[in-house]
């Protein structure tokens, strides 16, 4: 009998895989047209892109740029022959300015620019703490008063007059908890604070700034105006929340009942009403609730509203991040015989506030965009601009091209502070698991 | 030699309400209350002083006065003679009428493309993920307005209906017409109709109750009621036997039968929208102030709700999908049947804040005019009246109401479905 | 941590504060700014340019007064206010004058305590519609959409209108001229109704404004003028006599451009009187003798701010009617400077 093997006794080399599974096509038949259900779903939304981006492409392919007025564009419109159906750039050539800056005094511009650099800058420690050098954080405490300075302007020694009441007061601490034990030197150090800030802060400063007039020009919040002031509402808001919103959700937390009802009272009323209608407390009724005579400007008043609406906001995402803390956390900082404030302020809430910042960050980008509702009761946001330019005779009529700008503004700042805080929900997560 | 003696007796010192732990609770209590009880007292005082100054006192009076002005949409009876109080309340439902149709709606779609995010198809899932995006991170008046804008500038003007040879056609079997003033579908209406019962007699909150409708609903539910009967019967012989007799041509029966009996005892039929005049008439109109707002706060806040949907179904653990598909269940099954209701419990709680958004965002409904609680109390009333402190206060208390009673009944709903915890 | 910001804002804010209680006109030249209210933007009453600089018809008035107290025209801050906020930010002391096109009624006379100080324009609710549809008067209008811009009297009128005619229409309420305008350009709205004055700036800046027709019936009484807080009237003196004193200009005609010449002296003495060469009218109003020229210089007299402004050489295209000098066949008629 011959020897007849059926049993290959080399490897055949590796096939190719088919063409229709690898490359492009194999691509396309994995991802898009998988099934008949798939097929349709791909070519119907295929249509649908095509369709949006060729007619928004075809509106915004106009060149009217250096257009001085609508019936300029129509005109050159009418010329290229399609009539009424494309954009008009010229107004974004004419109001851009404007839009971001609203009427503050072109020659200040600077300020509000470099205000804004400083803050990614004096935020860079907190929000990136592993990249940049830890010496930041003195200019991180530093900004709450360089930002005033630089935005309004005035004399320097007012800001300088702020801080100096934190200076005493911690002075008074230091001086106090010697002598009379802690509790007694924080009552002091307020006390001693509040005094300098109601009574000696004003005449002080006033009376330095007659010795020494250093300052820049002062500028008028009602000059604020388009993105600027979007920008400026918010983070104000957001940083005067933050101390708010820590003392709320601990109030809420506290087994203290009378406290944790007035704080479940506030958040749950402020969290209950549309922001709208805060806003039309501070356009209608703040001036009303306050002494006779107050006179806080329109801005001034919307700022307040808009601290009082995040902080309720800030204090749910503080609470989320203290109830996110294990609890071994807490019975740790107790066995070391730490007291309340002791415990809470070196143990838990340095890492509830980091677990907080993706929540921080989001309640920020919300209130942001909340800011547009400032147009409903007169202020000149980008929306409220976009009525006042549509005023104008040249641009009246104009609308897509305004709505269009503003919208893209927005969306690019939230949608990078957005990417940020999933960047950091991400880094977070890695850090505690 | 030592004797036993009882620790001294602790008398009560002053400084024992800060430094004793006992007390210090207290302390900080009646501190605390005592300075709210300031703060208020000092706002009230210098109201009360703000307003002697400028001559007004407070008073709700003038929610009995006539309003004066028309409403163009209301679902109670209104006219420019009834009182700012029934305004308000004509308001009230037009906030409560978008607020619903916004959250069934914004849920719908939520849920879809949060669904469609995660699809296989790479085409898709990029849309959605642009669609989530974009209409996350643009603030929701400009949505608004937008919205508007859109139905204004790109449907036909109702002129365009009119002549020979009209530029536009009404659509569906002309039964419907898209006009750029709303959108006119046919209208329920009933030959041999029953009537209406007034509720609330003669005062502000007075509406009518079409006593069609109850009938309708009656025998909606008799249907329904037979229609479960139907079934548990069903399952019983199928426990009993292991056969499960066909039912449906009963159950569709049992909920048809008495319904249409209602309807053509009743005299159904539908209203026609038609052209007369400057507008079409007959049939109901949905105001594009209406269909905008609803349009842009449901698009708004599906895009917020199909990131919650996502999240909830990406917690869902890999093996329930796998378990399923080793059961025999095809995708789109296993999404329904074994993902979804799991989700549902991390999906609902942001989804209740999702709905408190959603009604507070219809405030909003100032910018395209729809005559909501703000554009009408503390809109068209404030400005004639002046009385700002009565209608914001007002108007801020009744939004709290609603969303309190959201907050109660989603909450209710909420731990009904909880997962039972051991 | 950031607290500070706030408090450093209250600071500052409260350094602002200033005691309200004291005489307006004191508290404009403690500040050296007078705060106007106007419009958020109104074609040719109000509205800022590229530059942030409000310019209008309201606008001028504003800049009188500034330069009347001030001395200096540009010494306004424009506070733009809406129809909600516009009575509280005058009442609450946020503005000293509001110039925005308000219609002086009984109640917000009287109710609302604020004194009206003038009319710096009569106007009066008309109807605009499109010329195809072959309406020719108002009451034609039965089952019509109109396009009401809220916040005023506008709808009040409109309503008392259709129910004195019994006939019915449907109600869209806008809150922006710019929107109304677009829904009505659109077709979804078949009439736009707000001030005559408002309607034909609106037409003016149409791209086809042959195709519109304002509709002969004016169906309410507007008479538009600054207004200021109930109480002061040493302060509603002042306004009412910038006011008085533009108007009084294009009567005796004065003018921006031969008013220097005229300030030297002339023949007439009420014009010396106004121009402060002859009598005491500006010591009266606790002001210097040169108020009413600078008043004057600061945008011309009432007739060149209307025609700079709102008149038939702009795009806007009022012609004077009411708004004429008494002398004109019109309303204008300011009492006697003496």
């Amino acid at each position: 009998m011959s020897d007849i093997s059926f049993v290959r006794t080399e490897m055949l080399p590796q096939q190719e895989p088919p063409a229709s599974s690898v490359g492009v096509i194999g691509w396309m038949r994995e991802n898009l047209f998988s099934g008949w259900f798939n097929s349709v779903l791909s070519v119907v939304s295929g249509l649908f892109i095509f369709y949006v981006v060729g007619s928004i492409l075809g509106w915004a392919w106009s060149p009217t740029w250096s257009a001085t007025s609508l019936n300029e564009c129509r005109e050159i419109g009418a010329a290229l022959g399609h009539e009424g159906h494309g954009a008009c750039w010229g107004v974004i050539r004419d109001r851009w300015v404007q839009l971001i800056f609203g009427f503050y005094p072109p020659e200040s511009y600077w300020r509000p620019i470099l205000a804004f650099i400083l803050l990614a800058v004096a935020l860079a420690p907190v929000l990136f703490a592993d990249k940049v050098s830890g010496k930041l954080i003195y200019l991180t405490a530093a900004y709450p008063f360089i930002m005033p300075f630089l935005l309004w302007g005035g004399t320097i020694w007012g800001p300088l007059a702020a801080a100096a009441g934190f200076a005493i007061g911690y002075f008074v601490y230091k001086a106090v908890d010697q002598a009379a034990g802690s509790l007694a030197a924080v009552i002091a150090a307020v006390v001693a604070a509040l005094i300098w800030w109601l009574f000696l802060a004003g005449p002080v400063s006033g009376g330095l700034a007659g010795i020494l007039p250093i300052g820049v020009e002062p500028v008028d919040s009602r000059n604020f105006g388009g993105m600027m002031l979007s920008i400026t509402i918010g983070v104000v808001a957001i940083a005067c929340s933050l101390p708010i919103g820590i003392v709320l959700a601990l109030g809420r937390q506290s087994d203290l009942l009378i406290v944790k009802a007035l704080c479940v009272g506030f958040i749950e009323f402020i969290r209950g009403v549309p922001l709208i209608t805060l806003l039309f407390v501070a356009s209608t009724l703040l001036n009303i609730f306050m002494p006779p005579g107050t006179n806080f400007d329109i801005i001034m008043r919307v700022i307040i509203m808009a601290t009082l609406f995040s902080s309720a906001y800030m204090a749910e995402v503080i609470r989320g991040g203290l109830a996110a803390l294990p609890k071994g956390q807490y019975e740790g900082a107790d066995s070391l015989g730490l007291n309340y404030w002791q415990s809470q302020r070196l143990i838990i809430m340095p890492q509830a506030l980091k677990i907080s910042i993706p929540g921080i960050v989001s309640t920020f980008i919300g209130l942001f965009k909340d800011t547009t509702l400032v147009s409903v009761i007169g202020l000149l946001d980008p929306l409220g601009l976009s009525n006042a330019i549509r005023a104008d005779a040249d641009w009246n009529g104009v609308v897509w091209e305004l709505y269009g700008f503003i919208a893209l503004m927005f969306f690019v700042f939230c949608f990078s502070m957005s990417r940020y805080s999933m960047y950091l929900e991400r880094k977070l997560r890695t850090d505690h698991r | 030699m030592t004797t036993l003696t009882d620790p001294p007796k602790e008398s009560f010192r002053l400084s024992m309400l800060i430094y004793d732990t006992r007390y210090r609770s207290m302390t900080i209590q009646v501190v605390a209350m005592i300075g709210f009880m300031i703060l208020i007292g000092w706002l009230v005082s210098n109201t009360a002083q703000n307003l002697q100054d400028l001559g007004k006192e407070p008073s709700f009076r003038f929610l009995g006065e006539p309003a004066g002005y028309d409403i163009n949409q209301r679902l109670v009876d209104y006219n420019n003679q009834n009182t700012h109080l029934r305004a308000a309340v004509v308001g009230l439902l037009n906030t409560l009428l978008v607020a619903v149709m916004g959250c069934v709606t914004a849920t719908v779609l939520g849920v879809i493309i949060g669904v469609l995010r995660l699809s296989k198809n790479w085409l898709i899932a990029k849309l959605m993920t642009i669609y989530v995006e974009t209409f996350r991170n643009v603030p929701v008046l400009l949505w608004i307005v937008f919205s508007m804008a859109i139905l204004i500038e790109t449907l036909p003007a109702p002129k365009a209906f009119r002549g020979e040879n009209p530029e536009a056609t009404m659509k569906l079997f002309d039964t419907v017409a898209f006009t750029n003033r709303g959108v006119y579908v046919p209208e329920p209406l009933f030959s041999r109709s029953l009537g209406n019962v007034p509720l609330f007699g003669d005062s502000s909150f007075r509406f009518d109750i079409s006593l069609d409708l109850i009938a309708f609903l009656v025998a909606l539910g008799l249907g329904l009621f037979v229609r479960h009967k139907i079934k548990t019967r069903a399952d019983r012989i199928q426990e009993a036997t292991g056969d499960r007799p066909t039912t449906w041509y009963l159950s569709l029966g049992a909920v048809a039968v008495p319904v249409l009996a209602v309807l053509v005892a009743l005299g159904f039929h539908l209203g026609y929208p038609h052209l007369k005049g400057f507008n079409f008439t007959g049939g109901t109109h949905m105001r594009n102030s209406l269909i905008a707002l609803w349009l842009a706060l449901s698009l708004y806040t599906a895009a917020f709700i199909a990131e919650n949907v996502r999240a909830g179904i990406l917690a869902i653990s890999k093996g329930q999908t796998e378990a399923a598909a080793a059961l025999g269940l095809r995708s789109n099954r296993i999404m329904s049947l074994v993902i979804l209701p799991q989700a549902l419990r991390v999906i609902i709680p942001p989804l209740i804040s999702q709905y408190l958004n959603l009604t507070k965002n219809s405030s909003l409904a100032i910018a395209v005019g729809y005559m909501d609680l703000t554009g009408t109390l503390m809109g068209i009333t404030l400005n004639q009246t002046g009385r700002e402190l009565e209608t914001v206060l007002l108007g801020m208390m009744i939004y709290l109401a609603i969303s309190l009673g959201i907050s109660v009944v989603m909450n209710w709903y909420n731990n009904r479905v909880k997962l039972v915890e051991r | 941590m950031k607290k500070s910001v706030f408090l450093g804002a209250l600071t500052v804010a409260g350094l602002a504060a200033g005691a309200a209680a004291a005489g307006t006109l004191d508290d404009v030249k403690a500040r050296g700014k007078l705060n106007c209210g106007v419009t958020t933007g109104l074609v040719g009453f109000a509205a800022p340019d590229a530059n942030g600089h409000w310019e209008g018809f309201d606008v001028g008035v504003c800049r009188a007064v500034a330069a009347a107290v001030l001395g200096d025209p540009e010494a306004v801050e424009f506070v733009p206010t809406t129809g909600k906020t516009r009575f509280t930010a005058l009442a609450s002391g946020e503005v000293d004058l509001l110039a925005r096109n308000t219609t002086w009624t009984f109640s917000r006379d009287v109710d609302l305590k604020f004194e009206f100080v003038g009319v710096n324009y009569y106007d009066g609710q008309g109807f605009m519609v499109p010329k195809e549809l072959g309406v020719s008067s108002a009451k034609e209008l039965d089952g019509a959409t109109v396009c009401i811009q809220t916040g005023t009297t506008t709808e009040l009128n409109l309503a008392d209108f259709f129910r004195a005619n019994n006939i019915s229409y449907e109600p869209v309420p806008i809150e922006t001229n710019a929107e109304a305008q677009q829904q009505f350009l659109a077709g979804a709205c078949d009439v736009y109704t707000t001030d005559a004055s408002g309607l034909a700036a609106t037409r003016a800046t149409f791209e086809n404004p042959g195709d519109y027709v304002v509709l002969p019936e004016i169906i309410s009484k507007e008479p538009l003028g600054p207004l200021v807080r109930h109480g002061d009237a040493e302060w509603g003196d002042i306004a009412r006599w910038s006011l008085n004193a533009l108007i009084a200009a294009e009567e005796l005609g004065i003018t921006s451009a031969n008013i220097e010449e005229l300030s030297k002296g002339t023949n007439n003495p009420e014009i010396n009187r106004i121009l402060g060469t002859e009598g005491t009218l500006g010591e009266m109003l606790g002001l210097d003798k040169d108020w009413a020229k600078r008043a004057i210089l600061a945008g011309g007299n009432y007739g060149e701010l209307f025609e700079k402004n709102i008149g038939e050489a702009t795009p806007i295209g009022l012609a004077r009617g009411l708004n004429a000098q008494w002398t004109d066949g019109g309303l204008l008629y300011t009492p006697p400077f003496r």
